[in-house]
């Protein structure tokens, strides 16, 4: 029997404030005005995605111990504006992330379950830790959370909210105007919860929201993090777009599910993805050569080259080669606020690897940033790009993409207008929304509400 | 004393289906959609309609209760509620002119969290937004977060010293609460997006500013990540009913609701808070005093206070207010305020009783009174909540012109 075929899953990214946006294009508009949200959140809509989602940071980057200034720098809170959108929407998915480490679980539970109401189920969060006492600098708490301690927090935190979210079962106000009764249960919301990081009780004050909680998201990569969403997510968002690393990550993840009880379509598998479209495949070639360029000025392959060697490289030409001092080890203090340099796990292999990488291709400082931080995963016609989605979503690469345009907000227009009807055409995209939820969007099951306690002792 | 206003200001509280406990139960009261998206809309959009300048939306991490701070395991109320300043995003998009005031708590919440909120909230309103801060006491509510432990409070009047000390040292910690938002507003100066492609920069950093702020309950290094809100400062207020409040009001606030009994009252109180002005060094500052009253209105002032007697039978107790109760016609309540206004009042928060019946009432009947009066706005003439309340644009603080 053949394999049935894959339903493909959507979303748009709203364009970050990193390289892969490029702000120096005149087509480019607003981070930060409303339009540009209600803009991108229309295209996607109108392309029948199934969600929006906002990236999220709680200080600004800073590179030799100054605000780094060449990329988009700021954006708006993210609740806000995902509030906003559901009033310019109406069957989009929001989906926000939101840190673990510098909030609270019963304020973020209160504005997710908000957030759902207010949009009539469309919620969902990225749940996310951070340990750093730099971003802790803006907080009440400042850097209080050992590196090792941010999954576990992250863990309880997220049990924490899902008690408060089932804390109601969704029955409680029958608004009896006649008889005089509200809510049928003086108790409903009642929690108390006690771990290692939180200790909290009373009554929660926001009644059970259309999807009974967020959808959870989840993007960390290392194994604390896969195994933090095998347990908890609805969703992973990976980085892994390709089919080789794509397919070993997808198995990777779905083979940890069982162990935390779950099945394998409980857990989707969303990559990050960039495009870039062309009339031909030559064509669209020809635009992400000249789109890599703006990504990686002259400048910024110095910046991201200082990101790995973790000093001053700005006596460095970008148009010749590669620095031949080593990294300096140790804590990296060049760049804050940045997740990516967490990835060079051993900057001296990787200046060796760039270095012998330059030498045997030719490359420039400039060259090599420009091929070894390449983001375009799919370039080509639209029917190229309809293919190979369908490709590696059919190859259990994935489950489908969220698409990073690079251009702020029309970036996702062509990829609507050209793509999505090829997808549709060969059945493996929904020609219109089914549900109305999010849940729904994602194929996912509705969660049983928590079933009344009082009931087992009648 | 104030000079005379060319006109008053309005506002309405809104909180569930209206401030009086047995609200919801009244023949036009929507108490299965009080967690919609579309009840919301309709009353700000009602608000609008009638040129207010603002609203407020009640909020509070505990459940509400007919007791001061502390649940009361009632089922006859209304009991849950949304988050405040996610219902005003929800409804700016959908609305043009009048200005948004969500509730926030500060006792227990971040205050780089709020400034950036309320900066979003400004951009989404396209320049409407406010804040009003709440402190919070309650033993109950510092449970649900679990990070500080307050003494009992047993009334927030009682004469308790212990109580006394909590408060004033809560209402201090709001005032750096403030600082620290309007600071991270400030944070960026206007033109600090250069997008200048020339030398590869989006920003001049320059004019981005760490605010460095530290205080007893918290420092906060900056700069905020959202760019300077369209004004500049969204308009802060707080409710206040006594000295420690009234100090946080004078310090820190654009707008302060206070609850004088009558016109005299009024006087005493607004003497009080631009004292406090003085003292605190911003006696040239605009900041207006408003009143808060509860309204119960109709055609006929017997009318609307059998009303009201219906409404506490049905809830089995008189209700009363930290702020003067009135029932009567608007013909009567205009009146009222045009007298209490001469006290130096900038305008009056209206906490409509019964929200489907007395929200129409100020919208649909006051205002056409004031306005025949020549004592209310015929027409929305600004087009940002500051510039409705007649406050300018100010530069930030870090600017170096």
């Amino acid at each position: 029997m053949s394999k049935p075929v894959k339903q493909i899953h959507l979303a748009a990214h709203f364009p970050g404030v990193n390289n892969t946006t490029v702000w120096s294009d005149p087509r480019s508009g607003s981070h930060i005005d409303f339009s540009s949200f209600a803009r991108l959140a229309q295209t996607a809509e109108r392309a029948k995605f199934d969600f929006l989602f906002l990236a999220e940071g709680l200080r600004l980057r800073e590179q030799n111990g100054r605000i780094y200034d060449l990329d988009v720098v700021g954006r708006p809170d993210t609740f806000t504006v995902l509030a906003a959108l559901a009033a310019v929407t109406s069957r989009l998915g929001l989906a926000g992330t939101i840190n673990s480490t510098f909030n609270e679980p019963y304020e973020v539970a209160r504005q997710f379950a908000s957030l759902d109401h207010l949009s009539g189920g469309r919620a969902a969060w990225n749940v996310v830790t951070s340990w750093d006492a730099f971003t802790g600098e803006n907080f009440r708490r400042g850097g209080f959370l050992p590196q090792d301690a941010r999954y576990e927090r992250a863990q309880n935190f997220l049990q924490t909210t899902w008690e408060l979210f089932d804390s109601w079962r969704g029955d409680e106000i029958i608004a009896d105007k006649e008889n005089g009764v509200f809510l049928a249960d003086a108790d409903a919301g009642r929690f108390a919860h006690r771990d290692a990081h939180f200790d909290i009780g009373g009554q929660f004050n926001v009644p059970r929201s259309p999807q009974g909680r967020p959808v959870i998201f989840q993007a960390g990569d290392s194994d604390e993090g896969r195994e933090f969403a095998a347990a908890s997510a609805d969703a992973i968002f990976s980085r892994h777009a390709g089919l080789e690393d794509g397919k070993a990550f997808y198995s990777d993840v779905k083979a940890r599910l069982a162990r935390h009880g779950r099945t394998r379509d409980q857990l989707l598998i969303l990559p990050a993805a960039t495009f870039v479209l062309g009339g031909t495949d030559a064509e669209a070639q020809e635009i992400a050569r000249e789109v890599r360029l703006q990504q990686v000025s002259g400048q910024t392959a110095i910046k991201f080259a200082e990101q790995l060697w973790n000093r001053d490289l700005s006596g460095y030409d970008p148009d010749g080669p590669l620095p031949d001092v080593d990294p300096e080890p140790g804590e990296n203090t060049i760049a804050r606020g940045r997740a990516s340099v967490r990835m060079y796990r051993d900057p001296v292999a990787t200046a060796a690897q760039w270095r012998a990488k330059a030498a045997t291709q030719g490359l420039s400082l400039r060259e090599l940033i420009v091929e070894v931080t390449g983001r375009q995963s799919f370039v080509g016609s639209p029917a190229t790009i309809a293919e190979e989605i369908d490709t590696l979503v059919q190859a259990d690469a994935s489950d489908g993409f969220i698409l990073v345009p690079h251009i702020t907000p029309g970036g996702l227009d062509e990829f609507a207008d050209t793509v999505v009807p090829l997808l549709q055409e060969r059945g493996v995209f929904r020609v219109d929304y089914q549900g109305s939820t999010l849940r729904e969007h994602l194929g996912l099951a509705p969660l049983r509400a928590r079933s009344p306690v009082t009931q087992a002792a009648s | 004393m104030a000079p005379p206003s060319p006109g008053m200001h309005l506002a309405v509280a809104l909180d569930g289906a209206g401030w009086h406990p047995a609200a919801w139960r009244e023949p036009q009261a929507r108490p299965g959609e009080l967690l919609t998206a579309r009840y919301w809309a309709d009353l700000v959009q009602l608000a609008e309609h009638g040129l207010l300048d603002f609203v407020t939306i009640e909020d509070g991490f505990g459940m509400q209760s007919s007791r001061p701070a502390r649940p009361d395991g009632r089922t006859d109320q209304v009991r849950g509620r949304l988050d405040a300043v996610l219902i005003a995003a929800r409804v700016a998009p959908l609305t043009r002119h009048i200005g948004l005031i969500p509730t926030a708590v500060v006792t227990h919440t971040e205050p780089f969290h709020i400034s950036k909120a309320i900066a979003t909230l400004d951009y989404v309103s396209m320049g409407r937004a406010g804040l009003r801060v709440r402190v919070s006491a309650s033993q109950h509510e510092a449970g649900l977060f679990g990070r500080r432990a307050f003494p009992p409070v047993r009334s927030s009047r009682s004469g308790d010293p212990v109580a006394s000390k909590l408060i004033a040292g809560l209402f201090d910690e709001a005032a750096d609460y403030v600082e620290v938002v309007r600071r991270l507003w400030d944070s960026w100066e206007d033109d600090a997006e250069i997008r200048d492609v020339a030398t590869g920069r989006f920003i001049d950093r320059d004019k981005l500013h760490y605010i460095d702020f530290a205080g007893e309950h918290f420092s906060v290094r900056g700069p905020s990540i959202t760019p300077r809100p369209p004004q500049g400062q969204p308009v802060v207020s707080a409710l206040a009913h006594r000295d420690v409040a009234f100090r946080l009001v004078a310090r820190s606030a654009d707008v302060g609701y206070v609850t004088p009994c009558d016109a005299a009252d009024a006087r005493v109180i607004v003497a009080g808070i631009r004292g406090e002005q003085q003292a605190a060094g911003r006696a040239e500052q605009a900041l207006h005093v408003f009143a808060d009253l509860v309204v119960f209105l109709d055609t006929g002032a017997a009318t609307a206070a059998g009303r009201k007697a219906r409404l506490d039978e049905l809830a089995g107790a008189e209700y009363t207010s930290d702020a003067t109760v009135f029932t009567g016609t608007p013909a009567q309540l205009a009146d009222l305020l045009q007298d209490w206004q001469r006290s130096g009042l900038a305008g009056f928060r209206l906490r409509p009783g019964v929200i489907g019946h007395d929200l129409p009432m100020i919208t649909g009947s006051l205002v056409p009174e004031l306005q025949r009066r020549g004592a209310f706005r015929k027409a929305y003439q600004a087009s940002t909540l500051r510039g409705l309340l007649g406050l300018a644009r100010p530069a930030s603080r870090y600017a170096t012109a």
